[in-house]
Parts: structure tokens; sequence; C-alpha cells
């Protein structure tokens, strides 16, 4: 199994390493170790191998992600995740701001806590958090599911569009044009589809409630011409 | 950007580590803040005597001048900084003549343990002019600056220090700091910089006078200061951080039975004795965190 220090190697030789994979490569488990929170660790991988990073990653760890496994045994800093396309991370600690921003698919979990703007500008990721989510989350919401087992901060899917925001705890306060909605059978198979990719298997549906965008803030609506 | 450190420790086995530990973590966060840096050491004390910083703007050294009027000053010269050891019933006309020496002379911070540095340059580089490596205390804390809201100036470079042993460091930039800038000289304060994060040190310096603790001047702050920020403060006993209602920025920290440590990226902790059992937590915002040494 091929490993970097990072204590040794320096972290541009090791990204490139990764990008200069052939598709076939038989090097499909990486173990990075001493990551000493730098900075784009894994970041815009495209073949599908699994880097494990052993301590905590910093700003945008596995950004731009394509097919690859991504497992970091630690925090992960700003934006982990970011612009993701498909293949999945894993942070087994907490994660910082902006977790899964403007990410398009693929699955990111997080064992702990996600601070601020976790999902903000999604585009159709889906994002498991099993702690707790910091406020503004899901800010501008555009696509994807952002399943959190624990409580939601403050203005909670400010300005979303059309992604689904599913919250098993508290909700410290919705922002604008986000409401809670009933779940249809169609939102409750995707929450139980994500919940089984994330290896969520103690829980249901029916322990979530959903909340997604009213409508009104992104149509134009007569009443509001005045603002133009 | 900016970068911001600070070390508080909880048991005395670290103290002579203090300056060392601080000095890895500003070097690690020049890449956030490469123009100037500063740093704040709590360090000893002597009953009765206050120590003044001074920086020295050219060749003249006023310290004799000074020794012949007042006697019995004890001086430690660390590069272009003085630490005048001053007994505490001459402080305030020792700085009236301070003031009197004019150009050549300027005020860094005064306290009965906190000794000051801040100087334009890489962080690597203001930490070794003053052999930061070398010192030792209680807590620190520290700033790598990319200047912002004022001039690239040792007087712009942080932490900011408006009262005995207070200082600050901020990562940010306050949107009302003309107008609480004018309340507080209302308030018979002054003002060395037209700096905002000058604002801040002076506004928390202003409530401890008014007789709130650290932790509530900071709560205080939530209400009266607008703008990004996250703060880390000193005081002769405490340790303090705070970030705005929406943690416009980055924050981290690291505790331990032995220290609390925070940095504005995990980078800067990485190096930390223990790190890897240490608890890392992100602070929330808007929540004061306070530590008191008893």
């Amino acid at each position: 199994m091929p490993s970097a220090d990072l204590s040794t190697m320096a972290l541009r030789e090791l990204n490139a390493t990764l990008h200069r994979l052939p598709r076939d490569t038989n090097e499909t488990h990486w173990i990075v170790v001493n990551p000493g929170g730098k900075h784009a660790i894994a970041c815009g991988l495209d073949l599908p191998i699994t880097v494990e990073i052993d301590g905590h990653v910093g700003y945008y760890c596995g950004g731009m992600n394509s097919e690859a496994t991504i497992v970091v045994r630690g925090n992960a800093g700003v934006g982990v995740g970011e612009n993701m396309m498909s293949g999945e991370i894993r942070i087994e600690g907490d994660a910082s701001q902006a977790a899964g921003a403007t990410a398009h698919g693929g699955l990111l979990v997080i064992e702990g806590n996600a601070s601020a703007r976790c999902g903000i500008s999604m585009k159709g990721i889906d994002i498991v958090v099993k702690g707790s989510i910091g406020p503004m989350s899901a800010f501008m919401a555009q696509a994807g599911n952002l399943v959190v087992l624990g409580n939601a901060g403050e203005a909670l899917g400010d300005s979303i569009y059309e992604a689904r925001i599913f919250v098993r705890g508290s909700v410290a306060s919705l922002g604008a044009d986000c409401i809670e909605k009933p779940m249809t059978a169609e939102d409750s198979a995707a929450l139980q589809t994500v919940l089984s990719k994330a290896g969520v298997d103690d829980l249901s549906a029916c322990d979530f409630k959903l909340y997604g965008s009213a409508r009104k803030l992104y149509h134009f609506h007569v009443d509001n011409v005045d603002a133009y | 950007m900016c970068g911001i450190a600070g070390i508080f420790l909880k048991k005395p086995a670290l103290e002579p580590e203090l300056g060392s530990m601080l000095a890895k973590m500003l070097a690690v966060l020049s890449d956030r803040g490469p123009d100037s840096a500063g740093f704040a050491v709590y360090g000893n004390g002597h009953d009765g005597r206050i120590k003044i910083t001074l920086r020295l703007l050219d060749e003249t050294d006023p310290v004799d001048r000074l020794e012949k009027e007042f006697g019995g000053l004890d001086a430690v010269r660390r590069s272009n900084h003085v630490i005048l050891s001053v007994p505490e019933q001459h402080f305030s006309c020792l700085n009236a003549a301070i003031v009197r020496l004019g150009t050549g002379v300027e005020f860094v911070g005064s306290g009965s343990r906190m000794e000051l540095y801040k100087e334009v340059g890489l962080p690597s580089a203001v930490a070794d002019r003053f052999d930061l490596a070398g010192m030792s205390g209680t807590h620190a804390i520290g700033h790598t600056r990319m200047a912002t809201e004022s001039a690239v100036t040792t007087k712009g470079a942080h932490p900011f220090s408006t009262g005995l042993d207070q200082c600050l460091v901020h990562n940010g930039s306050l949107s009302n700091h003309n107008a609480v800038r004018r309340e507080l000289k209302r308030e018979g304060l002054t003002f060395a910089t037209e700096n905002d994060s000058e604002v801040a040190a002076g506004y928390l310096t202003w409530r401890m006078g008014e007789g709130a603790t650290l932790k509530e001047a900071l709560a205080h702050s939530l209400s009266d200061l607008d703008g990004f920020y996250t703060f880390v403060v000193g005081t002769e006993s405490g340790f303090a951080v705070l970030r705005d209602p929406i943690a416009c920025k980055p924050a981290v920290m690291a505790e331990t039975d032995d220290f609390v440590a925070f940095g504005s990226e995990y980078r800067a902790l990485a190096e930390l004795p223990g790190i890897a059992q240490a608890r890392v937590f992100e602070p929330e915002p808007a929540v004061v965190y306070a530590w008191e040494r008893h």
C-alpha cells in the first residue's frame, strides 16, 4: 500500500503523484500521514482510488473530487469537498465552515459536527452530518440533500432553491424563504437512500423533518415590484 | 487576511517554552500575514514596578536621560525595543517624560507583566529579532498582519495595547470604528493610530475601567462593535477569544490539561506539544471564551 509522509514530502508532490496515476493503476489505496493541517490535500482527484489521511487537514481537502474515496481520520478545515463532483469524502472528526460548498455530486459524510455555512450553494451533493451544523447552512442551496442527525444553527436554508434539508434535531431558526415541508414518498425514499449510503442503519426517514424552499423568493412576485 | 495566535498555559511546566511555542505558530501564520508581526508576552513582574515597552525610532537612546531624571530604572534592550522597569509611583510622570522626549521614541505598551513587541517584516524575522523563542511566561498573544485598513507601518501592527497589561489582536475589519473612537475619546481615552483594531482594544479598556470583567467587556462588544472580527485578548491574568456573530474570520482552538491555544488555522497549532491528544474545536460565533489564572 503506497504511503506519503507530509512531514517530509512536499504537498504539491503528493497531489501531482496522485494526479499522474493512470486509470488502471494498481496503487488504489493510499495512506497519508502527518497532514499537519496543510491545505488542499488530495484535491482534484479524478479516478476511483482511496486516500486515507491520518490526522487533521486544512482548507479545501478533497476539493473538486471525482470518483475518489477520501477518509480523514481527524478534523477538516474550511471548504472540505468544495465543488466535489462525485466519489465520497468521510471526515471522522469535525468539519469547519463551508463543508461541501458548491458541490455537484458524490457523498460527504461528517461523523462529528460541521460549523457555519455547511452545504452553501450545494448543487447536487449529498451531505450527511452525524452531529450538528452551524449557522447559515445550505445558504442558496440549489440541489442535493443535506441530512443532519443533530441540530441546525440559525438561518437554515436562507434563500434556498431546490435542495432538500433533513434535520433530526432542533432548528435554531429558518432563513428567508425556507420552510418546513411535508415529506412525500419520494423525499422519504431519497433520504433513506442517502442514510444507507452513509452507513446510518438505525434511523428511518420518520425521525427527520424536511425543510425546503417556499419558492416565493426566486420567482418574480408582483407585490415586490417596488423593490426593483 | 491576517493570522492570529495565542497560548494560555494552565501549568507552570511549559512556561520556559512559551516563547518558542508562539514563535513557531507565528512562522506558520506568515502565509496569512507577511507584512508585519507583533506579540505580547506575560512574563515575570516585580511587586510595585511597572514595565514600559518603548520602541526607539532612531539612534538616540533615551534611557540615560530618563535614568538621570528618575533614577532606579531597569532597562532591557531587545533590538530596537527597550523594556523599562519603573517603580509604580513614577509611572505616570515617566510617561509624561517619554512624551516630552518627542519623535525618537514610541510608547508600545505597559503593564506589571506584559512586554509587547511589534515590527514590520516577515513574522519569523520579527520573532528572531526580539528573540521571542527565548522568552518565558504564562500566556502570550501574537499577530501576523496583511494590512487592509491602514498602512504597513509598525504602528499599525498588532497587538494593540490601550491599558495596563491589556492587549488585543484582531483579524477582520470594523465598520463603525470612527464613531466608537469619537465616543471613547469623549470618555477620555487616547489613540495612537487611525486603526480600527486599536478602537476595539480601547473599547475593552473602557469597559473594564467601568468595572466589567474581560468576559463581560467582550460580551458588550457584540452589540457595540460592528464588522468582521476574531479577537484574542490578553490581560494580566486573563485570556479570551471572541468571533463575530457570523464567524467571518477563521478560528481553531486546542485545549489540553497543560494549555489552551488559539490559531487562525489548525496548521498553526500542529506543532504544539501534546496536540495529538488535545481537544481541537472551532469557537462558536458570538460566544465569549475566557480563561483566568488563579
